[in-house]
């Protein structure tokens, strides 16, 4: 039970003014803005569109600011604001084999057909400070270029499944439940647990993912691909009843390939699990594709009684916004509860004391 | 209802041109396609029919990539419908907050459907913004090509 107060007001007014003064700070400093964040931050301004679950590098940057750099604060300001808007439809689902990659890489296949392509990636740096870029940065040359082919990137899975070694995916065609219209209800498909894993905290998802790893319902999984890059998004307005582009987003897929050993109807094989985030978010999409694969247990007929396993409770629990919601209200006014608590603890105190 | 802006008296063009050029305003900012809107006699006066506005597209992608759709998460997109004054209607979705650029693209896209003012429109705005275009995608993809890696069979050297 929750107990109206009255007279903070003159407090909170004076607690967000100090507020807007940290986050200023150093007023001797230039103050930084959204779009200097929006190019120079740019991996913490994809985490905060992923979580947001809103692809809007402009909001998400001033969300970063206005955060001070909390990006779950940023990721809660920008679902926030998308609540303000008319929705004009969903578009044609991403076609990500027709990427314009930037980074494609496979741990599968070294000499596959597009090669593998590093792209801007913090892999093989020595993780050494560099204090070059403490100082003022002077103007660095450009990164290479080298004549681009024009050579095919099929994707991995596909040609395992050429094979009749990769399990298809269904080819079902129905419209997609969305957990921002109706809330999530169990047993969840799987259309509606990679929605809530995609929006999912990339931290609970990376633990999750390393779970499997370690022996919590694990399935040595293999990077079949990475991919990085820039798709069309193509919609249908209704007036023109054809669809059109409405430009390119980034987004980083990633294809997790799994043995599986096989069921009474269907042979040993690999299955696939899978990720799919807004920007440049490798772990992110390495640990929705591991948990997506291991919340696919019952349905290939594996035991489900690791954490990552168990849909409810990975599901109920990645939403770094409804987490910090309930976690965060632990912090309000909660006298009245705890007045009762005291009364109950004083009367066992008191009767453990007349029995002694 | 005259006003809706679903109403082309025109009949639309052939869709796949349409399609690419509707494509090619979507991805140009708003001062590139006024600048070369500049380059020609001014444009007939129009009326906005509904918006700007701006509001939210569900991003769909695939499970596995290529079986069920599923949502992904949302995207801001901003559109806008106009009428010319011979009545013909254009419209502009493009991605993003920029009102501007949703209004230019939906007088372009007004413009364009007339064969008569086409070939110079082609000329002087959509050809330039899809040769912009095809070389900002050009240069990542050579920037990509840098990086990929070519592997080299180890001989046993004796």
């Amino acid at each position: 039970m929750y107990v109206a107060t009255k007279g903070g007001e003159r407090a909170i007014g004076a607690a967000h003014a100090w507020l807007d003064e940290t986050r200023r700070g150093d007023t001797s400093l230039p103050e930084i803005t959204a779009a200097q964040l929006a190019e120079q931050l740019g991996l913490a301004v994809d985490r905060v569109m992923a979580e947001g679950s809103c692809h809007d590098r402009g909001l998400a940057a001033l969300a970063v600011k206005q955060s001070k750099g909390d990006l779950i604060e940023a990721a809660f300001l920008l679902r926030a604001y998308r609540t303000t808007l008319p929705r004009f439809g969903a578009s044609l689902p991403l076609d990500t084999d027709r990427m314009a990659i930037q980074r494609r890489i496979s741990a599968t296949y070294k000499d596959l057909p597009g090669g593998q392509v590093l792209g801007p990636t913090f892999d093989y740096t020595h993780r050494l400070l560099d204090f070059s870029l403490a100082a003022a940065g002077g103007p660095r040359s450009g990164p290479p270029e080298a004549e681009a082919s024009a050579e095919a990137t099929p994707r991995v899975t596909e040609m395992l499944a050429r094979e009749g070694l990769m399990q298809r995916e269904a080819s079902i065609e129905a419209e997609p439940g969305d957990l921002t219209r109706e809330p999530l209800s169990f047993p969840a498909d799987r259309p509606l647990r990679l929605q809530a894993l995609a929006r999912g905290d990339e931290g609970f998802l990376l633990s999750l993912g390393y779970s499997t790893q370690r022996g919590y319902g694990g399935n040595h999984p293999f990077v079949g691909e990475i991919r990085m890059g820039e798709v069309a998004v193509e919609f249908t307005p209704p007036e023109l009843g054809f669809a059109i582009d409405l430009g390119d987003i980034t987004v980083t897929e990633c294809q997790m390939v799994n043995q599986f050993k096989g069921s009474r109807t269907e042979p040993p094989q690999f299955t696939r699990g899978y990720g799919l985030v807004f920007g440049h978010g490798e772990r992110k999409a390495m640990s929705m594709a591991l948990v997506d694969r291991a919340l696919r247990a019952p349905e290939l007929g594996e035991a489900s009684d690791s954490p990552a396993q168990q849909q409810e409770f990975v599901l109920s629990h990645c939403d770094n916004v409804e987490a910090t919601g309930f976690v965060e209200h632990l912090k309000l006014p909660h006298y009245v509860d705890f007045q009762s608590e005291l009364e109950s603890v004083r009367t066992m105190r008191a009767s453990v004391e007349k029995t002694s | 209802m005259t006003d809706s802006p679903t109403d082309t008296p025109n009949a639309p063009s052939d869709p796949p041109a349409r399609r690419r050029w509707m494509s090619i305003l979507a991805r140009a900012q708003a001062a590139e396609i006024a600048e070369r809107l500049d380059a020609l006699p001014p444009p007939p006066p129009h009326r906005r029919l509904r918006g700007p506005e701006t509001g939210l597209v569900m991003v769909r992608g695939r499970a596995g990539g290529d079986g069920a759709p599923f949502n992904l998460g949302e995207m801001t997109v901003t559109r806008c419908s106009l009428r010319l004054e011979d009545g013909v209607v254009g419209h502009g979705y493009v991605a993003g907050r920029d009102a501007r650029q949703a209004e230019l693209a939906a007088l372009v896209d007004a413009l364009m459907q007339n064969p008569a003012r086409r070939p110079a429109l082609e000329a002087a705005v959509i050809a330039p913004l899809a040769e912009a275009q095809a070389a900002r995608r050009d240069a990542q993809a050579r920037r990509a090509a840098a990086t990929r890696v070519e592997f080299f069979t180890m001989t046993q050297m004796r």
